[in-house]
């Protein structure tokens, strides 16, 4: 076994050699621009997007022509909104999304308030999932879309999407959904699921980062957004700019291969994951999973370990990749937003872990790192004044701290 | 964020963790910060009545790296001075040594606010003390 092990794979994952295997004569011999009309150069490389545009459908039960490709999902959340706001102004200035959503969701329907839409962020209970009839209550005749994510980036929680777009539906209101840490670790069909438009990414699912797709439905109904790039008129017109034709190639491949492989590598991933978790809570008490375990995604834990502040846990840990929803290790020195919007206490998101495990992770690895998190919380405790007083029997929330 | 090896060193080893007894009349306690904020600190010291002078330094802290590297050298620092001359101990030095990176510069600002709140502690015990 090797050190460091990586465990941090809803930030990104590897590339996956096979994928990079499929990438690279896109880079020398087969360099052609997609959009060149009048030569085999041209022709081949039209040719791969083609057969990678239709793996990335069929990885969300979409037809070739629906999907638009982009330079990622923060990309693919901005068109869908802002282009959908754009197209359906008249209709209507309202959106309903949720407060767990990723930024790329929350800040472009921030920019949106701003130019005078009117934004319904819903609450989550303390599953991280929203209430369907919030949101059905949320809906009014001035809604012209919903922006759900599938799963969310932090605690894995999957979202009733099925339930979500058949509600939007009936109700006659357009359904994004930012399915990027979704796709290609569990089902997803835009059929069956109702969904209008879905953002992905290649990077989450061992493809090349740089590259993701907007899937655009183009009938019952036919979605359409003002493009927010001008330009050439690629993609339909609604994302111009010369194709990643590398990247896109390593994306379709990626997504051919997480369809062919979730029905393993889903259980499989569980089932580590639920390994960890069983270590962890055997041998430390007062840890917390954060978010619903049943509604989850099968490769991610998101736990709290009460008294032991993140970003020391993560230095402690060091020969173990993963990722605290702690402020000390944020840019913006808050806390998670998805934590709180989830009722966790400050005091707990401080202290919380996110483990996102991914297809080349063994078994050999989990259990190290679940010793290595047992020993150094164990550690760091003998080291926490709030431990102590916590065994001495002080109530730490009666505490007067001071501001 | 990369880190000095200073700061790894207290991180990994830290000095004088431990807790005294808070109701010695020689024993001053500072408890600072916040669970809500990410950081606690809790300082305590043991003064020779007679000189002044620190003999025992000890501390807990919850909080990040750069927290609990501040606060493990603050108590290295202690020992060995009077009271008066603790004072004297700048958030600035601690900054300094640890090589803290900007966004950690308040960890200091804690362990200083840590000592001054444990020798404040000690002076009013002491205080009560004599009046006794």
């Amino acid at each position: 076994m090797k050190t460091p092990i990586y465990l941090d794979n809803h930030a990104t994952t590897p590339v996956d050699p096979r994928v990079l295997e499929a990438m690279l004569p896109y880079f020398t011999t087969r360099f052609g621009n997609a959009a060149s009309r009048n030569h085999s150069f041209g022709w081949e490389a039209e040719q791969a997007v083609k057969e990678a545009r239709r793996k990335v459908a069929a990885l969300i039960g979409a037809s070739d022509r629906e999907i638009i490709f982009t330079s990622g999902a923060t990309e693919s959340d901005n068109l869908a909104i802002k282009g959908a706001a754009e197209t359906y102004g008249q209709q209507g200035d309202h959106i309903v999304t949720c407060a767990t959503e990723h930024k790329a969701v929350l800040d472009t329907c921030k920019r949106l308030e701003k130019r005078g839409f009117r934004v319904t962020y819903l609450p989550v209970g303390r599953d991280g999932r929203i209430d369907l009839a919030e949101l059905a209550a949320a809906i009014t005749d001035r809604t012209i879309l919903v922006s759900i994510m599938a799963a969310n980036n932090e605690i894995g929680v999957l979202q009733p999407v099925r339930e979500i777009g058949a509600l939007c539906r009936e109700r006659g209101v357009l359904f994004h959904t930012d399915a990027v840490q979704a796709a290609g670790k569990v089902p997803l069909d835009v059929e069956a699921d109702s969904i209008d438009l879905a953002s992905l990414s290649a990077h989450k699912m061992y493809g090349p980062k740089g590259v993701g797709a907007l899937y655009v439905r183009s009938r019952n109904p036919r979605v359409q957004l003002a493009a927010q790039m001008d330009g050439g008129g690629h993609e339909r017109a609604m994302r111009s700019g010369t194709l990643n034709v590398p990247g896109i190639v390593g994306f379709g491949e990626a997504c051919e291969i997480c369809r062919r492989e979730m029905p393993e590598e889903a259980p499989r991933l569980a089932a580590l994951r639920d390994r960890l978790k069983a270590k962890l809570e055997a041998r430390l008490d007062e840890v917390y999973v954060n978010g619903s375990m049943e509604h989850r995604l099968p490769n991610n834990l998101n736990m709290s370990f009460a008294y032991v502040e993140g970003e020391s846990l993560l230095m402690g840990i060091s020969e173990v990749a993963v990722s605290s929803g702690s402020a000390c290790t944020s840019a913006t020195l808050q806390p998670s937003h998805v934590l709180k919007a989830l009722g966790v206490g400050d005091e707990l998101a401080h202290t919380s872990i996110r483990f996102g495990l991914g297809r080349f992770n063994t078994e050999e690895e989990i259990d190290y790192t679940a010793g290595r998190v047992i020993e150094t919380v164990k550690r760091l405790r003998e080291l926490s004044p709030l431990y102590e007083m916590a065994k001495e029997g002080v109530d730490l929330k009666k505490v007067d701290w001071g501001g | 964020m990369s880190y000095s090896k200073t700061l790894l060193d207290h991180f990994n080893n830290p000095r004088n963790v431990g807790s005294l007894d808070r109701n010695d009349p020689a024993v001053g306690t500072g408890m600072v910060g916040a669970p809500a904020c990410g950081d606690v600190m809790k300082l305590q010291v043991k003064v020779d009545p007679e000189s002044g002078v620190i003999e025992e330094a000890c501390f807990k802290t919850f909080g990040c790296s750069s927290a609990i590297a501040s606060s493990s050298l603050a108590t290295e620092w202690l020992k060995g001075r009077t009271v008066d001359e603790a004072l004297q101990i700048r958030n600035t030095e601690i900054a300094t040594e640890l090589s803290l990176p900007p966004v950690k510069v308040h960890c200091s600002v804690l362990a200083e606010d840590a000592i001054r709140a444990a020798i404040a502690d000690y002076k009013k015990k002491r205080a009560r003390h004599e009046a006794e």
